[in-house]
């Protein structure tokens, strides 16, 4: 009944998050919110920019890829000389520059995938100057580039899409800060620990051991971590520890913050595109899909784990292995999907030791290209480009040269669509025929057999989704992956995000088609169909070899699969 | 406006003339596909193709890999993925040969053939039709075929035209006004016409046809390109799940062939619609020429299924090209019997549609007999100047016409006009139709009604045309009161009244201002602006070659309803493609379920190789599982061949309705069909002991 409550109350929340943040996001983004005029002003003049100056989609995409590169420079340089740097209690030393990359790779990207145990790698600098500072910009570029894309089908006729400074300025101070503020008092609240002072040491005199209890400013970092769909915890064990999740409150928060955004900027592009009704079945694509997921997988760790079963333990609780438990079987499916969905990839159960199609509900909700509903601005745009795929298909079998919100879809939109749906299956499947053909690759996974195989696939596909969530099992921080998986984030960002901003950009050249009865209607139940067919056969052709050699040969090898 | 539409406007026209319809498999047709599927192996023209293209490398890497490794698999393999190519060239030759045959009639009126040129002396000389120049006269008389395109300048002559349009009933061509075109090729059967040749060798009416419908040099259009680009990505995303396959397959221990992933890529890229795309293309332009309508540019076509905003000529396409009597008013104390009396002895030698629907009604309402006039009698013609017609018997004048002509007239005559006359004159007018006055010498009788008679199931059509989203607006130079009535008699959704050519002009821009696409219909030199405007502009081919020039289609029977024809053919060619393309890829998800177990029997050393499971088909072996998927890859090609070249039905509904049966029959059924096929193969492989 817990279970069912949080349900309800994480529906409740969440349809107002949609409704009002939503709303709210949409007055930010068309520059109608002040309150921050007196901050937001200075910051213009410093970066000799204003709202007036608009860029043409090129000069977007370029000032975005330059940022995100001084971003990845300034992390990096931060990370290695952390020891010289203040905010060091425990004296922890540079770290290594595979690793760096790797780490300066993940959070620019809104990854945070890690190849290190936060508490024993990083100083309180690096994790507040160098990672959380990330965890607020990163997912500030994603939105700002699904702004662009909106405004690809909201403008008529236009050379120009926004301004890359002007939005981000905007995200930053009027959406992401605020509300990672608020909420972070209530996180401190709870009981996550929010200090500058080192690790607290103690001597068991009982066991006679001693112990070191890694501590540090925790609470603040937890929010941002969730609202921004980033994903990288301070410490090692995430969202398991009650250092970081101390509550079930703070669980519940948890899955909200996550959702909150990539939920609302639905509404927002609704209303941006005036129909909330186009909204609204965007949100349909993904409450059906998310739906389909949680059941999904909290249904598969509700089973035995086979391997267990075979064993002959007969299990009466579902898959408990691996899993904190004060959740317990179905809400932490719950927490994967919505974590593994949302490009978050926060974890509070260990996804390694889910049963093989309970691992599997987790790593195909990433292989849809994360749009369920994915991250914060990268989810939009990932659907959008899906979409534009099945209003092409659509239109065509209605007669007409298909049209999404009066735009028409012809040769350079299939083109950048295609592009943009095509990047990163193709990274992700490259990536991880080269991990599994050298020897250095296959030194990865802890496990034989097909478990091995799906830690390195779960491993590549997360990182090249810009997920961040970790399978387990899969001995990371090595050059090779260090340096694989930097490549895997940097072209799964960048091989959405450009053609999406290139989307907007020529959609934004365009004039819009009046509707009429022959239009295909892109706000009815078919079109929500269409689109979820297009999503589900993208990812499913694209990665069904591959999963049937993971997870589902591993299920069935233990000789069943439900 | 004379031109006489008597044909259905919601059934098909048929088919006639150069457009001889072809069975879809006609022989020699057939056999020149055969050959020609084979011509068409050359990798150079596959490259053009890159679906088939990656299935002819396909091929030739099997065929390697058999040589090297001879097998019965291998072998099959090669040749089924040979085949399936064959296949995907017999698509598109079928499709050109249907044009090939047409175009070899059209070249066969272009014989050669002399022209007697005038010389700016006046006197003739022979030269060859070739030899011609822009701008030359030429003198045509009876029997002699036009020699090239060109305009007459001078004279009257009635012309066969049969060798275009198909219509064997001669069309009279004269010099001035809107129809004074010829096309080179056609045949002068009466009188002496003198004509300026507007088109040299090469580029005349007919040259343009035949490049045309032989497809050669075909410009792709832009939804076909947006779709082939499409079909390339989703070509390219394969390559890399099959090769990848290698070291995943390595990894767990098993060995993949290369003629399995070989097989395994060609059944998951769109072969299907990649075989059938620029089949379909040609098909569907064959269809336009089907119903005698020649579009230059197969954007054009493409254009026509967009078009929101359809312009049509109100006589003609939305009214009978003719008015006809319906009602007979008396005026004064005279009776409805009177009237319909004098008003058939006044039109008993009147020969125009108007005149013998007069004479017809009279009958039909009061059994009055065409009568066999005695005595002295004389018929009075219409003239521009009385605006009336008649006739006088001895000393009885009796005469109908425009109401103020005749009241002129009666009075002069010293008759006095009846006080209800003007009422009834008016409320004619207003209902849209024309009153005719008919008098008996002073003595004014009544009034006849003529009222434009709109085509049977217009109505209809037009509200299909709305379920489309397609609005209609009605053209002509009615004025507004007359236009009102019959534009909602009719249920047209606006007209345009008192129509000029520039008013025509200023209402397409404001429509395409607003983004819509605008399509209409002209024959008139003053509608060749508008022609050109408009995204889609029909020419009537009795009309001036200005018009014909203008437009971006030609209608052969000159039939201004066939605009609906050819938004339907546009859509249906749209939808033929959008259908199959999800149908290629909807077929993907059982091939997979065929090969996927086949490939990795032996995967991490399982014994009891587990993903058995998936093969729901339960298909006899893993070659007979590789071969069957690719059987039925090819075969489907061949399959669809008749669908692709026929087009999609295409029912006018709302777009919800059109879609939610295509996306059930092409979507869900290209889902199941696989399974069925590809299970039924692999039981006749077995059967046949091949495995």
């Amino acid at each position: 009944m817990g279970f069912f409550f949080t349900l309800v109350a994480l529906v409740v929340t969440l349809g107002l998050t949609w409704r009002y943040l939503g709303s709210y996001m949409e007055a930010v983004f068309n520059g109608r919110v002040h309150w921050l005029a007196w901050i937001e002003r200075p910051v213009y003049r410093m970066l000799g920019t204003s709202p007036e100056q608009e860029q043409t989609w090129k000069r977007y995409a370029g000032a975005m890829v330059v940022f995100t590169f001084v971003s990845l420079v300034f992390t990096y340089v931060i990370i290695r000389i952390q020891g010289s740097l203040p905010l060091n209690p425990q004296h922890l030393g540079a770290v290594g520059s595979a690793l760096d990359f790797n780490t300066s790779a993940s959070f620019v990207t809104n990854t945070n995938w890690q190849n290190y145990g936060g508490e024993t790698t990083m100083s309180y600098f690096s994790q507040i100057g160098a990672l959380t500072v990330q965890q607020f910009v990163s997912p500030a570029v994603g939105i700002s580039a699904a702004m662009v894309l909106v405004r690809g089908f909201s403008r008529r006729k236009s050379p120009t899409i926004g301004n890359f400074w002007v939005d981000m300025t905007r995200c930053l101070f009027y959406v992401l800060l605020p509300i990672a503020f608020v909420f972070g008092i209530i996180f401190v609240g709870e009981g996550a620990v929010q200090t500058l002072a080192g690790t607290a040491s103690f001597h068991d005199v009982l066991n006679n051991v001693s112990q070191t209890i890694a501590r540090g400013p925790i609470g603040f970092m937890e929010t941002i971590k969730q609202l921004g769909t980033n994903g990288g915890g301070f410490l090692n064990a995430n969202s398991a520890t009650p250092f970081e999740n101390p509550t079930g409150l703070t669980n519940f928060l948890s899955f909200w913050l996550l959702l909150s955004i990539p939920v609302a900027l639905t509404y927002t592009f609704g209303k941006m595109v005036g129909s909330i009704k186009h909204g609204f079945a965007l949100l349909a694509v993904v409450i059906i899909l998310f739906g389909v997921w949680v059941g999904y997988t909290a249904n598969a760790e509700h089973q035995n784990n086979p391997a267990v079963a075979k064993a002959g333990i007969v299990a009466t609780v579902g898959n408990t292995e691996g899993k904190e438990v004060r959740f317990g079987d179905t809400s932490s499916a719950l927490f994967g999907v919505a974590s593994t969905s949302t490009s978050t990839g926060s974890a509070d159960s260990a996804y390694d030791s889910f049963t093989p199609i309970g691992g599997m509900g987790l790593l195909t909700g990433m292989m849809m290209g994360e749009v369920t509903p994915g991250g914060t601005g990268t989810g939009l745009y990932t659907l959008l480009i899906y979409a534009i795929l099945a209003v092409f298909i659509g239109g065509l079998m209605i007669g007409r040269t298909p049209e999404y919100l009066g735009k028409k879809i012809q040769a350079k939109e299939v083109k950048l669509a295609g592009l943009g749906s095509l990047v990163m299956p193709m990274v992700v499947l490259i990536l991880t025929a080269i991990a599994v053909s050298l020897v250095v690759g296959r030194a990865g996974p802890e496990n034989a057999g097909p478990h091995g195989f799906t830690e390195i696939l779960y491993g590549l596909t997360s990182q090249g989704n810009n997920n961040g969530s970790a399978f387990g099992g899969l001995t990371g921080n090595t050059p090779f992956y260090n340096i694989v998986g930097a490549i895997d984030m940097l072209l799964g960002r960048f091989g959405v995000m450009i053609p999406a901003l290139a989307l907007g950009g020529v959609l934004a050249e365009k004039d819009v088609v009046p509707e009429s009865l022959g239009t295909f209607r892109t706000d009815n139940g078919m079109f929500v169909g269409l689109t979820i067919g297009v999503i589900l056969i993208i990812g499913g052709l694209t990665f069904f070899p591959a999963i049937a050699l993971g997870p589902v040969v591993e299920q069935l090898s233990h000789l069943r699969f439900f | 406006m004379t031109t006489v539409i008597n044909q259905p406007v919601a059934g098909p026209s048929e088919p006639h003339g150069v457009a001889q319809a072809k069975g879809l498999f006609d022989g020699p047709i057939l056999r020149q596909a055969l050959r020609d599927s084979v011509r068409k192996m050359n990798p150079r023209t596959q490259v053009k193709n890159p679906v088939m293209f990656v299935v002819l490398v396909g091929s030739v890497i099997t065929f390697i890999e058999a040589i090297a490794h001879p097998s019965k698999f291998t072998w099959s393999i090669t040749i089924w993925l040979v085949l399936t190519v064959l296949f995907a060239n017999f698509a598109e030759a079928m499709a050109e040969g249907r044009g090939k045959a047409q175009a070899e009639t059209l070249r066969k009126m272009r014989s050669e053939t002399e022209a007697r040129r005038l010389k700016p002396d006046g006197t003739e000389e022979l030269i060859a039709a070739a030899n011609l120049s822009k701008g030359d006269l030429v003198v045509c008389e009876a029997g002699d075929v036009i020699p090239s395109d060109g305009e007459i300048i001078e004279g009257i002559a009635s012309v066969d035209e049969s060798a275009i349009t198909g219509e064997s009933a001669p069309v009279v061509r004269e010099s001035g006004g809107d129809r004074s075109a010829v096309t080179g090729g056609t045949k002068v059967l009466s009188d002496r016409i003198v004509v300026r040749i507007t088109a040299e060798r090469g580029h005349t009416f007919i040259d343009r046809m035949i490049t045309l419908v032989e497809g050669a040099n075909r410009q792709k259009t832009p939804n076909e390109i947006a779709l082939t680009i499409l079909l390339a990505v989703l070509t390219i995303i394969f390559i890399p799940v099959v090769v990848t396959l290698v070291p995943f397959a390595n990894y767990g221990g098993a060995s993949v062939s290369v003629v399995v992933l070989v097989a395994l890529l060609v059944c998951l890229i769109p072969t299907t619609i990649g075989a059938l795309l620029s089949a379909i293309g040609i098909a569907g332009m064959d269809r336009l020429v089907q119903k005698n309508v020649l579009a230059m540019s197969g954007r054009a076509v493409e254009a026509a299924g967009d078009v929101q905003t359809l312009l049509l000529d109100k006589t003609g396409t939305i009214t009978l090209g003719n008015r006809m009597a319906s009602t007979f008013f008396p005026v004064g104390n005279h009776t409805e019997q009177e009237v319909a009396d004098v008003a058939q002895l006044a039109s008993l030698a009147d020969e125009t549609p108007e005149g013998r629907s007069i004479v017809v009604l009279a009958k039909e309402l009061f059994d009055i007999r065409e009568r066999q006039l005695e005595g002295d009698h004389a018929f009075i013609p219409f003239t521009a100047t009385t605006r009336m017609s008649g006739l006088d018997i001895g000393s009885r004048q009796i005469r109908k016409g425009a109401g103020d002509s005749v009241k002129r007239w009666a009075t002069e005559l010293g008759g006095t006009v009846p006080p209800d006359l003007d009422v009834i004159v008016e409320s004619v007018s207003r209902a849209g139709s024309t009153p005719l006055v008919v008098a008996d010498g002073p003595d004014i009788i009544g009034v006849i009604e003529l009222k434009d008679v709109v085509k049977q199931g217009i109505r209809e059509k037009f509200e299909e045309m709305r379920q489309m989203g397609i609005r209609t607006i009605m053209i002509t130079g009615d004025n507004p009161l007359t236009a009102a009535a019959i534009a909602q008699e009719a249920g047209v959704d606006d007209f345009l009244a008192e129509a000029t050519p520039e008013a025509k002009m200023a209402l397409i821009k404001q429509e395409q201002e607003g983004g819509k696409l605008v399509a209409m219909t002209g024959d008139g030199t003053n509608d060749a602006p508008a022609l050109a405007q408009a995204d889609v502009g029909v020419a009537m081919n009795t009309g001036t070659t200005a018009a014909k020039e203008a437009g971006n289609m030609v209608d052969l029977d000159s039939n201004p309803t066939k605009l609906l024809d050819v938004v339907e053919i546009g859509k249906q060619l749209l939808i033929t493609r959008g259908s199959l393309t999800t149908f290629s890829i909807a077929n993907d998800v059982a091939k997979y379920f065929a090969i996927i177990p086949a490939i990795f029997v032996f995967a991490y050393g399982l014994k009891n190789n587990p993903l058995g499971a998936l093969n729901i088909m339960k298909l006899h072996s893993p070659e007979s599982a590789v071969l069957s998927a690719v059987i039925f890859n090819a075969l489907v090609i061949i399959a669809l061949i008749p669908l692709a070249l026929r087009g999609v039905k295409f029912r006018a509904s709302k777009s919800s309705v059109i879609l939610r049966r295509n996306v059930l029959i092409f979507g869900v059924g290209g889902v199941i069909v696989p399974f069925i096929f590809i299970k039924l193969i692999d039981l006749i492989l077995v059967a046949l002991h091949a495995y």
